[in-house]
Parts: C-alpha cells; structure tokens; sequence
C-alpha cells in the first residue's frame, strides 16, 4: 500500500473530525482554554512572597587582599550567598550567569582596598538575577548587612567608619516584578494541568460510557485512536500557552526577549511529555474522579518544587533533588531562560535534552500501556 | 464471497477454549453457525458468553483451539473479521454528545464508509433504522430504544456479513423492543447472520436456532423445542431456570 492510500483508507480523519467535535461542544474544555489561563494570571499575578537563602555566587575579586576576601566571608555570613567559584574575567562570570549555574555574581573592584586605607567608599557590586524577585531580594538585603558589617570591622576606631557601598544590579527584570517572574512559569503549570488532567479524563470518559470498547471491535487501528485522542491537545496546549503570553505581555509587560519560535518547538517535547502523563494516568485509574484526583496529585509538586513558586536554589538538597525527576522543571528554566534573559539554544541545551528525554520515555511507556488495555 | 458462503457456515469453533490464570472462561467449546441465521447464545452471567463473543471478534486470543467467522481466523485474521462483522453491546457505545447522524457518521467512516456515496448511505441508514426526525439531537438525550437503533445504525452502516449482539435489549420499552427485531429479521433475511445473548426469554423464543452455556460449557444446542426436549422442561425458561438452579447448586 501506497503511503497516500494508507493514509485514505487510515481512520484518523474521523477520530480527529470527532475529537474536535466534542471538543467544540465541551464547555469545561473552552474554558479551560480561555478562562482558566486569565483567572490563573490574576491568581499568581500577586504571588506570595518568602524568603530566599542560599544563592549560587561566583565571585570576581579584582582586589584580591584579606579587606577584599573578608567582604566576601561577609556576604557568605548572611547566609543569603553560596560561593560556588572564583572567577578571573568578566566572560567567565557571564557564562555561569547565563547558564543558570550561579544566581548572582559579586564583583569587587581593584581599587577597593586603596579606597578604603584613602577613606574613601570601598565599591563592590552585587549582580543578580532580578527575573526572580525573590532572588533579587535576597540579595539586596544580603548586601545591605554585609555593607554595614564591613564598614564596622574595617573601621579604625578613630576616624569616622569607612563606607562600605555595595551596589545590587539586578538584571532583566531592573523593576523587580514579580508578575514578570511569575507569568513565564504560569505557562508550565497551566500546561501540566490541562494536559495530564484533561488527556486523562477524555480518555476515562470513553471507557466509561463504553465508547471505547465499541471502538475497540471496530477496523480501526490503535495508533489512529492514540493519535486522535493526543493530537487536538496539542493544539489546545499551544492555544493555551499563546493566550498566557499574550495576556502576560500585554498586561504585565512581561518581556518577549528571546526567540519565540525557539520556545514553541521546544514546547513541543513539554506537551508531549505532560500528554504522556495523562495518558499514563488514564490507564491507571477507572473513573474520572480518580483521574482527577491523580492529576491534582502530579500537580502539587509541579507547582511547589519545580521553581515555579519557590526558587529551588532555597530548598533541601532532597527536596531540590525530587524537583529533576518533573519534566516542568526543566521547561521553567527554558521559558525563563527564552522569554526573560533571551538567551538561545546553546544555555539551554541541556534542559531540552532532559525535556525531550522525558517525553520519549513517557511517550513510549504510556503508549504501550494503553494500547494494551485496548486489547 | 467464494468459500464460506458456499458452505453456508457464517462461524465454525473446534475445541475453542479461554483460560485466564486458572480460571477457565470456556472450556472447548464446538459450535457451528449458519448463514443467515439468528442465533441465541443463552446462559447465567459468567458462563462464558461475552468471552466466546471476544474470542469471535478477533478481540481476546483463545488459549487453545480455533475458529473462523465469516471465512476468516480468528488467530491470524482478527482484522478481517472486524471489518466484516457489526458489534453491539448493552452498553451501546454512543457519543452521547455528538447528534445522531454525527454518530452515524464517524461509526461508519471507521468502518470505510466514506467518500462521495457515504452521505446517500447515512441517510439510507437514519431512514431504515426510522430516526430521521431525531436526526441532530444529541444522542445523549435519546431515550433507550432510540439509543439502541442508533447503535445498531452505527453498527451496520458498511453492511457487515454478521452481527453480533451482547444483550441488547437491556432497559428497553417493549415496543423499541419490537421494533428493534423486526430490523433484525429484515437483516437476516437478506443474509446477514445474527449471534445474540440475552436474559430475556420471549428474544430467546425469537431465535432459530439456541445454544445453551453453563460455566464455560456448551450444554445443548438447536431449535427452542430441541432444548425444551433434551432438558425435559415445559418452556426454555425453564431450561434456563434448570441451568440456574444447578450452577449455583454447584458452586455452594
């Protein structure tokens, strides 16, 4: 058989016309697509707020003398830095700004020791990822009690302290919003949760009413069942995904900085992964309510430790652990990574590796679970 | 069609035998079917029947023995015989938020019924089966014997050599259930050969031909007066009562 005639004689064409048919007319699933997105925006546009320790630090000591070396065990103390490296240049701290593995970068400048002994400012600058305002916020309040416990213990005791001004440059987001933060990450959840939710329960449904073992006894092929069930969610996902953009941008101002076609392929190996999830579910579970409830199950933690609320850099070494084992996670740091920081493939290669990872396993797992209760 | 309808055999079974783990679900089970014929497939729940109906569908592997249904093997023809062959159950297999004649039209598209001659065959079809003036309204707001002619429609649509009901007449009106088997005659008039199961005793009487199952055996078969005669009863309900009785008298 010719590629075309198969695809003729293929029962695709009717599932899918049915799919989208049903789809049309289910009103849960209109507003899933429009009205759960703006409530949602709304929701987490006014997110909660806590307290962030810990952040990953490089360190460019351009002084390099124990007054230099004892500001930063200063920043250290409050317990707000980790330093995770010593830098030499500007690019070195760049590349580990860019490629997420340090939140914030401080710079000491050469003349900061000689400013000091001269009375003058010593200068130092505390460069920060201002894309999460919580990060940002750490760091600034990390800055201010390492400034005044330097001016103090480098104080003579006669003259009047000298002043220790260190500056937080919070980059790409200077206004420190927590929408702009926010509204990026609302796009994994809303995807998770319509996704495995929705996937899950459209396929349960079927079970349910019988429809499926009608199906079953009928010439149609697993594959144009599977397909026409996966399919039209991966158009509402991009739906989805476009109307939170656009209401976070227009809304928000949340930026668009870097290549959006980049971020709507790349989505693709997210939907597919969270698709394979409710698929997954649904061979799982007998009842809608219980594909429900599993679905809520997977959410939970997807919203909690996947960084989407609480920056993971903050958290348990355990808990930051269990956040790599969520596809979302992965997908948080290439919608922030693309839409806030702009940058491309090359920093963000290795969350698209591990996305694509997860969604071929899921994929393959879930599809052959189901095709077996097809039988 | 060459072979079979030459033979006139719509399903020939040979030792056909289902075990899941340890439970036998049919034990052997030889069985011969005519073209053209409706036949009773009758037993208490769990004797086996909706088992050997899957079997014959191509749907569940048997463990051991074979057999073909209109001309085709059930082992290694399974796709054949599903497009050969209309499938109905009690639970009708509906959409039911999709019209009547959306219905019809995605049950039969699957089965091939598409192209330019498809319309002219859906409306055929809501004519024959009398539900044109319920033709958009949603199946899920159809009442029981609407439901079910609209799942024998779906069922039928591409014309298919056999047919196989599994208790079809469940919560149904007694007119819808009239109405229903005169569809079915006409049917088996023009050839199409009909298994069904059923409780129901006056469907029973309704049959050419009956096969009797009692925990994954077949007990008896042939005409109601046949039965009625092997089991020394006045009525087939009776046998049926009879089978009951002893199955559960076995069990305990």
């Amino acid at each position: 058989m010719t590629f075309l005639a198969k695809l003729r004689s293929s029962s695709l064409g009717p599932m899918l016309w049915k799919e989208f048919l049903q789809m049309r007319r289910d009103r849960f699933v209109l507003a899933m697509l429009m009205g759960i997105p703006a409530l949602q925006l709304l929701l987490f546009g006014f997110a909660v707020r806590t307290e962030v320790r810990h952040l990953p630090t490089v360190v460019l000591d351009q002084a390099n003398t124990s007054e230099s070396r004892a500001l930063v065990q200063m920043l250290v103390n409050t317990q707000n830095f980790d330093v995770i490296a010593r830098v030499h240049g500007r690019d070195d701290m760049e590349k580990h700004l860019a490629d997420n593995s340090a939140l914030a970068a401080v710079v000491i400048a050469p003349d900061f020791t000689r400013n000091l002994k001269r009375g003058r400012p010593g200068t130092a600058q505390v460069i920060v990822d201002g894309s999460d305002p919580l990060t940002a916020s750490a760091a600034i309040s990390g800055a201010s009690l390492a400034a005044r416990a330097g001016a103090s213990r480098f104080s003579d005791g006669v003259s009047p302290p000298p002043a220790i001004d260190i500056r937080v440059r919070p980059r790409n987001n200077p206004g420190l919003k927590s929408q702009v933060f926010v509204v990026p990450g609302l796009v994994a959840i809303l995807l998770t949760l319509t996704m495995v939710a929705i996937t899950a329960m459209s396929i349960v449904r079927e079970r349910e009413k019988g429809t499926l073992e009608q199906l079953i006894v009928t010439p149609i092929g697993k594959i144009d069942v599977i397909l026409g069930k996966i399919l039209p969610f991966v158009g509402v996902g991009y739906v989805q995904m476009t109307v939170v953009l656009l209401l976070g941008h227009l809304v928000f101002h949340v930026p668009l900085r870097g290549s959006i076609l980049l971020l709507y392929v790349i989505t693709f190996a997210f939907i597919v992964s969270v698709l394979g999830m409710g698929l997954l579910i649904s061979t799982l579970v007998k009842t809608q309510t219980q594909a429900m409830q599993l679905s809520i199950f997977l959410l939970l933690p997807s919203i909690l430790l996947s960084g989407f609320m609480f920056p993971r850099a903050a958290m348990p070494r355990v808990v930051e652990l269990i956040g790599y084992l969520l596809p979302v996670t992965y997908y948080l740091e290439i919608l922030r990574g693309i839409l806030l920081k702009g940058v491309g493939i090359a920093d963000l290669w290795r969350e698209t590796v591990a996305l694509s990872a997860f969604g071929l396993v899921l994929v393959l797992v879930s599809v052959k679970r189901f095709a077996k209760t097809l039988e | 069609m060459s072979g079979p309808e030459a033979v006139g055999v719509a399903v020939e079974t040979r030792g056909l035998r289902k075990e899941f783990g340890k439970l036998v679900a049919v034990h052997g089970l030889d069985l011969t079917i005519h073209r053209g014929e409706v036949f009773g497939l009758l037993g208490p729940n769990g004797s086996g029947k909706t088992t050997t109906i899957r079997m014959l569908c191509g749907l569940l592997q048997p463990t051991s023995g074979d057999a073909t249904v209109v001309g085709f093997n059930v082992r290694t023809q399974s796709e054949e015989i599903r497009k050969n062959i209309g499938y109905m159950s009690q639970r009708f297999g509906l959409y039911d938020d999709l019209t009547v004649r959306e219905n019809l039209k995605f049950y039969s598209s699957i089965y091939g019924v598409r192209g330019p001659t498809a319309a002219s065959r859906w409306e055929e079809q809501l004519t024959d089966f009398k539900l044109q003036e319920r033709a958009d309204q949603m199946a899920g707001t159809l009442s029981g014997g609407w439901k079910q002619r609209l799942a024998l429609a779906c069922a039928t649509a591409h014309r298919p050599q056999m047919l196989f009901l599994d208790e079809p007449t469940a919560g149904v009106d007694p007119a819808a259930r009239r109405l229903f088997w005169q569809i079915i005659y006409t049917m088996a008039r023009s050839g199409t050969t009909i298994l069904v199961t059923t409780h129901y005793m006056d469907e029973a009487d309704r049959c050419e031909r009956l096969a009797f199952m009692s925990r994954g055996k077949l007990l008896g078969v042939g005409t109601g007066a046949e039965i009625m005669k092997q089991f020394d009863q006045p009525s087939v309900e009776d046998v049926f009562i009879e089978l009951q009785r002893r199955d559960e008298g076995a069990s305990v």
